[in-house]
């Protein structure tokens, strides 16, 4: 699994490295906004949407950042790469599941 | 791109889930017939990639941001069957660690990123490349267009699905339940972002990627020439 592919694996580690890039952009994607934004971008908080947005609140590393670590850049930075290697690490752990039933 | 969870109805986003299911188990016999086992870090890495990919968020002038996916350049690389396992992976682990995407929405943002844009994207590809080298500047400008492209289907769908809400679910008042503004509204958002922003960096990295492999590890892009890839044609670190 490791041992073949060295140039795509080092590529994966420099763009994780370099993930910290992506925090530059600060604002929100179109129709992403929380329910903490939605007052300021749209106006209100339509009622269906505030009943469902926090189905799934448990989300270990929220935002891709670790929680607490927002004091500075070096601590978001920090959380963001660490959620790349954790999110890099566990697709990899998934998809590795395939090993067991493609064939040769 | 990533819809969170109160943006689509449950009567919307639980179909999508329900549409996925079958399309989910065609992919994963698909990846089982067809992928070798040698191929499969590639596609783990690849996904791991687009998972990466997709954090680099880009400033969108008027305060927004977008990114690209990958999904192309997956589809490119290993089809557009494995590329769906790959982002749906990819999506299901944003959306449960990450709370990037919502977790009922799940299957309409595997639908949109891991369906659309990996077959729009795969489909263009062929169309443009036609039997070219995988080297050859048309075939890289095809990669190109091809994310471009791929990119823009699913963000004209994510709006489809967004705007629809505003139309269909409306309290008494008449405000709306759960996506805040029109289809039209919509559209003009997302399609001027991507179309400008995203789709040109999307172009790139599937270009760029496309590239990086081909001139690496060609074998594994010619291998629907040759009946079999032997382990020397896999690149040369495949000896060490």
């Amino acid at each position: 699994m490791f041992k073949n592919f060295k140039k795509l694996w080092m590529a994966l580690g420099a763009f994780i490295l370099l993930s910290p890039l992506g925090l530059i952009a600060t604002g929100t994607a179109f129709g992403e906004w929380g329910t903490d934004q939605l007052p300021e971008e749209v106006g209100f908080v339509p009622a269906g949407l505030a009943k469902f947005a926090e189905f799934w609140s448990s989300s270990p590393l929220p935002d891709y950042g670790v929680p607490g670590w927002d004091g500075s850049f070096v601590q978001s930075a920090g959380g963001y790469v660490l959620s790349a290697l954790v999110g890099a690490g566990l697709v990899i752990l998934l998809i590795s599941l395939f090993n067991k039933i493609v064939k040769e | 791109m990533h819809i969170p969870d109160g943006y689509l109805s449950p009567q919307t986003a639980v179909p999508f889930v329900a549409l996925m299911v079958p399309i989910w188990g065609a992919a994963i016999k698909k990846v089982q017939s067809d992928l070798k086992k040698r191929e499969v870090p590639v596609l783990a890495i690849g996904a791991a990639f687009c998972f990466t990919i997709m954090m680099f968020n880009l400033p969108i002038p008027g305060g927004s941001s977008a990114h690209a996916v990958g999904a192309v350049l997956l589809a490119i690389l290993l089809g557009p069957w494995p590329a769906c396992i790959g982002i749906s992976v990819a999506l299901i682990i944003q959306a449960l660690i990450f709370g990037d995407g919502g977790v009922i929405a799940i299957g309409a943002n595997c639908f949109n990123m891991a369906v659309v844009m990996p077959w729009i994207g795969y489909l263009t590809y062929q169309l443009i490349r036609g039997k070219s080298d995988f080297l050859s500047t048309r075939a890289i400008a095809a990669a190109f267009i091809a994310g471009y492209i791929g990119l823009n289907a699913a963000a004209l769908v994510t709006a489809l699905e967004f705007g629809s809400q505003y139309h269909w679910f409306q309290a008494v008042d008449g405000t709306p339940l759960y996506f805040p503004y029109s289809v039209k509204v919509a559209v003009i958002a997302m399609m001027s972002e991507h179309l400008l922003f995203a789709g040109p960096v999307e172009g790139m990295v599937t270009a760029l990627g496309t590239w990086f492999v081909a001139r690496n590890y060609p074998a594994l892009l010619t291998k629907k020439l040759t009946k079999r890839i032997e382990p020397d044609e896999m690149g040369v670190d495949n000896l060490v």
